[in-house]
């Protein structure tokens, strides 16, 4: 429509009227974004915004329900990832998809080696990974000859993304790739997102640390519950404005009532000084009847909390007290002795039995407990013979049956499976870490119902989260973690933005931009 | 100087892409001749005794290269035993001595060794069948095959085809040539062509290959098929040098199990995505070692099955010890 | 959507879920039930009670390697020693006893004893040193083999005493109705009761499942993961010493007594639904896959196949049954 107005600067691509419906969840709804060669685009939103959606629909590993994508002012349809890349859009994932025991010219050019004859051509794979490396200026820091598991995070970030520009790349899409940096790598990054505007690619890239996304980005999208709010110049705004953009997203959830200060009991697990090789100065406690929310950003330090506390990657210094007693936990054997439970991140890989039963799966930790050769009652124990009843209407979970394989249950229902097998013993410290990821929004409010129930009958409750609506509904007390270490603890009821300035590390270094955000708040 | 301190000397070896193994290899040539010395016969550093160390691994080399293809893919070929039996009865029945016959026999066998690789390969890419019970059974199949057809020596090479298995060329016996040239090749195929670089990728991670564009099922076809090769070049060679193949002459070789032991002792992981054609052959040459230097020694050969056992445990643990030290 | 609840199961018709429960078995036990009727068709003897006897004494030693290879199947492991642990019954057994019926009980007790401490360190390799169980146990096979042979001077040497091989040959006498029983079959009986007792009715056999399913979480679900994983391989070198006493009493002391019954007993256990990598298997069905691939055998002997025949079809069963359940987990 615009196209006779600035025929300078056409948009490289563009989507228009975006929606993407799953399930039970819009996750976009009317996007339009546009997106314009040697600028640097960065897309904000809480998790759940649809950032990783639109990316997703941009680089052809969904496809839209409805709308347009255009490159170059074209329509558009990429039926697979392939297909985008080929056109010149690549995307990069969070997890790195390369080869460790391969060199840097055999990953970048994996399925695409010069060849005659079949047979590969060394001289020409080498230069033209030279080529590629030289776009990013890494010709000096990475050999093309180099084995990929001799680099470092930050090194084969780049090769990954040499991997996306060898293929003519016009648009560049990076999901988060600061979030396993350390700040001297993020250095590295920045220059050679310089570099890449200046070959007037088209970059963008999602982000959760909004000092990046001012230092690096020439405009700022920003997404919520699926919907755009506003794309904007990063000059016209501050970050502040930014975050009241992002977070106080309608509420279409109920949370159930705090706890009242009666409820809360006393200190049943305390951490002083703690300390491991992620770990640091960590001081907590934990106490009967109370929820605390623990928030940061990812790499923060917050799953890896969860994991010490429950001995899966053990404190090496510090006083761990339970009940009082000075008792260090160094596996989840011995937890689950203490009465402690972890409702762990990667249901998948770290959650449930997928071949077994939901009796089997509901039960296995009380079966830790007892002896080998034990008879095994099938819905519970010896003095709970009703266990598996009583925690499938607990947790309220749906499947045609108790002997139901758990593979064939929805994400939901599995986690209920999950927590179900950390009621099952008399757990009093629950540790849940992501307890809502990925599941609809019907099973969320009752796993949040659950939460607090347990808590009202006593439990002492820990609650890892990335979603900051989650955090600030559920916790009786909010701490906040920034690299390895608790970097602040706030009252029940704190805003979104609070929790946001403690999270992205502004407290250490821009006081300024905190306070302008404290202030915009009030 | 730090030049010389221990942590370089170990770093240097880890990026001088020296196999491991290698290092195995010597330290096991050099206890060998010091214990031979000591306390065998002390012939052990004879020229002929060691170029007998290579002869005795011609065979089980072969076959155990081609085992590094497929081991190289994440798959594995229980079946090669039995290939290399039915190609041995094969060649020896249809030579019947004569050797005008010798590339039709030759021809039959390969075609054979095509058809059983072609085989595995489909099972286990599109019926989706474990490798491991895939080639078990494939391998049953041959065995069957065989003994409902054969149950003795049966036919004979011709004298011209025992070349392959005694024949020198000048000092140098043909068959070390002939195993040397089949690794060069190999290693060519491995490192220099695109098959070779598909092969390491789909073994390191199938998911990143497949959406890189490759035809996975294609590959971890065309590497059962150089696999069953192997196993009948293998056959050739042994029935070379025992002039006539029997039914019971792969199985009793163990060629499937110590291949699969020669080439992981060689460092390929049973996962897949690493592996050299020369780290296999050293795995196979330090096989010959420890059996030359158990009958230098006199060790019994029963005891030297156990040694063998433990041995190959113990080079496994040392790597799966070594990398999770590098991972920590 | 027609999602049932849970609360809701006793509403079901009992004609679903009697539906739903024949589904559920096993193709395994038609399987054999089809093989076994046919071989009694070909030779009437076969199905009358003395010989549907004589044909589970036969069976017997590999009925009891499959139970003890689901075991470590089912963990998510292979045993490839128990051949080479049966020929080591066989040979050393022979040695132990050295003619003298008295020492029976001796020999028996040194055999277990091997038992249990080979099963032992084949755990502790697994377990311990991280060596994958296709190679730790591959080089006990090695070991073993060599270690039996050393042991003898290469040679089988002495005899099994007849009340060592009453075992596997014998009978008890008199029983009401067949009027004899092979002891052979008692055993084998008694092994998979115990067996199926422990699998599915234990908290162990549990454990062994959820290890075999996901191992990291068994971990944070408080199960001692190395230790159910060393147990597994006792179980099984116990099963294999068990069946090696058996085939003692068949074939007399020979060194090939165990050659190749470790994948015997592993596509038994495959045949009767065990996954290989872990987390599925139950006990009867792998005992019916062993017992469908002897019918098999019987059959095939009857219809005058030679020897290698045998091998053909078995190959063939074991890839049928693995693409068969890997078709059907796809098409779920």
């Amino acid at each position: 429509m615009t196209r006779e107005n600035k025929p300078t600067n056409e948009p490289v691509m563009e989507v228009r009227n975006i929606t993407k419906e799953f399930p039970g969840v819009k996750a976009l709804d009317d996007v339009s974004v546009k997106f314009y060669p040697g600028e640097v685009h960065a897309v904000v939103g809480e998790n759940g915004a649809g950032k990783s959606t639109l990316m997703k629909v941009m680089a052809g590993a969904y496809i839209a329900d409805e709308g347009d994508v255009l490159l170059q002012g074209e329509k558009v349809q990429f039926p697979h990832p392939q297909v985008a890349q080929e056109q010149g859009v690549s995307i990069i994932y969070q997890e790195l998809n390369l080869l460790p025991e391969r060199t840097v010219a055999q990953n970048i050019f994996l399925g695409r080696e010069p060849s005659r004859f079949g047979l590969v051509d060394s001289r020409a794979l080498n230069e033209a990974t030279l080529d590629v490396l030289e776009r990013l200026d890494s010709e000096d820091t990475i050999s093309p000859s180099a084995m990929l598991n001799t680099l470092s995070v930050a090194e084969q970030q780049i090769v990954e993304i040499a991997k996306a520009i060898s293929f003519d790349s016009k648009v560049l899409i990076m999901d988060e790739p600061t979030a396993a940096l350390s700040s001297n790598e993020v250095d590295i990054l920045v220059r050679l997102v310089e570099r890449l505007k200046a070959r007037g690619i088209a970059l963008i890239f999602i982000s959760h640390r909004l000092k990046e996304v001012f230092d690096l980005a020439d405009k700022i999208t920003v997404l919520k519950d699926g919907q755009l709010v506003d794309t904007v110049n990063p000059k016209d705004v501050n970050t502040g404005d930014v975050i009241h953009m992002m977070v106080g997203r309608e509420l279409n959830q109920f949370f159930p009532p705090l706890a009242e200060p009666g409820d809360i009991g006393d200190t049943v697990l305390s951490i002083s000084d703690g300390a491991n090789d992620f770990l640091k100065n960590i001081n907590l406690e934990l106490r009967a009847g109370e929820i605390v929310g623990v928030s940061g950003l990812q790499g923060s330090g917050r799953t890896e909390l969860a994991e010490a506390l429950f001995g899966a990657e053990p404190f090496k210094q510090g006083t761990l007290e339970i009940n009082g007693l000075n008792t260090p936990v160094r596996s989840p054997a011995q937890a689950i002795k203490l009465n402690m439970g972890f409702v762990t991140e990667d249901r998948k890989s770290q959650g449930i039995f997928p071949n077994q039963s939901l009796r089997d799966n509901m039960l296995v930790t009380v079966r830790a407990l007892q002896r080998l050769l034990a008879q095994v009652k099938r819905d519970g124990v010896r003095k709970n013979p009703d266990l598996v009843p009583t925690l499938g209407e607990q947790v309220d979970v749906r499947a045609s049956g108790y002997d139901q394989e758990v593979q064939y249950l929805s994400g939901g229902n599995q986690q209920k499976v999950v927590l179900a097998k950390w009621l099952a013993p008399d757990t009093e410290v629950l540790i849940f870490d992501e307890p809502t990821r990925g599941i609809d929004v019907e099973a969320k409010a009752s796993i949040h119902e659950m939460i607090r129930d347990l808590a009202k009958q006593g439990a002492a409750i820990m609650m890892v989260s990335s979603e900051l609506p989650e955090i600030v509904g559920m916790s009786d007390r909010i701490i906040v973690m920034w690299d390895g270490t608790i970097t602040g603890e706030l009252p029940a009821k704190s805003s979104e933005a609070e929790i946001m300035v403690l999270a992205t590390g502004y407290e250490n270094g821009d006081k300024k931009d905190a306070e302008l955000v404290m202030e915009s708040k009030s | 100087m730090t030049a010389l301190s221990l942590e370089n000397i170990q770093k240097r070896l880890r990026t001088s892409r020296i196999p491991p193994v290698y290092l195995m290899l010597v330290a096991i040539l050099v206890v060998s001749l010091v214990l031979d010395q000591i306390y065998g016969r002390g012939q052990m550093i004879d020229p002929t005794i060691l170029t007998n160390i290579l002869v005795r691994s011609v065979a089980l080399g072969i076959v155990a290269i081609g085992q590094t293809f497929v081991m190289i893919a994440a798959s594995i070929d229980l079946s090669v035993a039995y290939l290399i039996s039915v190609t041995a009865v094969m060649s020896s029945f249809l030579m019947q001595g004569d050797p005008a016959r010798v590339p039709m026999a030759v021809a039959v066998v390969f075609g054979i060794g095509a058809l059983v690789g072609l085989v595995n390969g489909l099972i286990i890419t599109k019926l989706k069948v474990n490798a491991f019970i895939a080639t078990l059974g494939t391998g049953l199949i041959l065995k069957g095959a065989l003994n409902a057809s054969f149950s003795n020596f049966t036919g004979a090479v011709p004298e011209s085809f025992q070349t392959l298995g005694y024949g020198r060329w000048g000092p140098v016996p043909i068959s070390i040539i002939v195993l040397f040239a089949i690794a060069i090749v190999a290693g060519f195929v491995l490192y220099r062509t695109k098959f070779g670089a598909h092969l390491y990728g789909i073994g390191g991670n199938e998911v990143v290959a497949r959406l890189s564009g490759l035809r996975t099922d294609r590959v971890v076809i065309i590497a059962h098929i150089v696999c069953s090769m192997s196993a009948v070049m293998t056959g050739l060679f042994v029935v070379s040098r025992l002039r006539s193949g029997a039914p019971w002459i792969g199985p009793d070789g163990l060629y499937d199990l110590e291949s699969i032991a020669a080439v992981v002792v060689g460092g390929t992981a049973l996962s897949g995505g690493v592996g050299s054609v020369a780290g296999t052959l050293a795995g196979v040459v330090i096989f010959g070692i420890l059996d030359t230097a158990f009958n230098q020694l006199g060790v019994d050969t029963f005891l030297k099955s156990v040694l063998r056992g433990a041995i190959i445990i113990l080079a496994v643990a040392s790597y799966t010890i070594r990398s999770r030290r590098e991972a920590s | 959507m027609a999602n049932v609840t849970v609360q809701s199961e006793k509403e079901v018709s009992w004609l679903r879920q009697a539906w739903a429960r024949i589904r559920k078995i096993h193709p395994v036990f038609p399987v054999f039930l089809i093989v076994f009727l046919a071989v009694g068709y070909l030779n009437p003897k076969f199905i009358e009670p003395n010989g549907i006897l004589i044909f589970l004494r036969r069976a017997a030693p590999l009925g009891i390697l499959a139970v003890g290879q689901l075991f470590v199947l089912a963990a998510g492991g292979f045993d490839l020693s128990v051949g080479s642990q049966v020929t080591f019954v066989v040979i050393g057994g022979a040695l132990l006893i050295n003619n003298d019926p008295e020492k029976l009980t001796y020999t028996l007790l040194v055999l277990y004893g091997i038992g249990i401490l080979v099963g032992l360190i084949n755990g502790l390799v697994v377990t311990f040193m991280k060596v994958p169980s296709f190679i730790a146990t591959l080089g006990m096979l090695l070991a073993l083999k060599g270690a039996g042979l050393y042991w003898t001077g290469g040679a089988p040497r002495g005899y099994l005493t007849d009340n060592f091989r009453q075992f596997g040959r014998g009978f008890l006498e008199p029983v009401p109705v067949v009027e004899r029983f092979p002891i052979a079959v008692v055993v084998l009986i008694v092994v998979v009761a115990i067996a199926a007792y422990i699998f599915h009715f234990t908290i162990f056999g549990r454990q062994i499942l959820a290890v075999g399913d996901n191992p990291v979480a068994a971990k944070l679900s408080g199960i001692n993961v190395r230790r159910v994983r060393i147990l597994t391989f006792i179980v099984s070198a116990l099963c294999a010493i068990t069946a090696g006493i058996l085939e003692g009493g068949f074939g007399g002391v020979n060194i090939i007594a165990g050659d190749g019954l470790e994948l015997q007993a592993i596509s038994a256990a495959v045949l009767g639904g065990a996954v290989l990598l872990g987390g599925r298997g139950a006990v009867l069905a792998a005992a019916a896959g062993a017992l469908t691939l002897e019918a098999l055998f019987n059959f095939l002997n009857l219809i005058g196949q030679p020897e290698g025949v045998r091998d053909v079809v078995q190959g063939l069963i074991i890839i049928g049954a693995v693409a068969y359940a890997a078709i059907n987990a796809r098409r779920r």
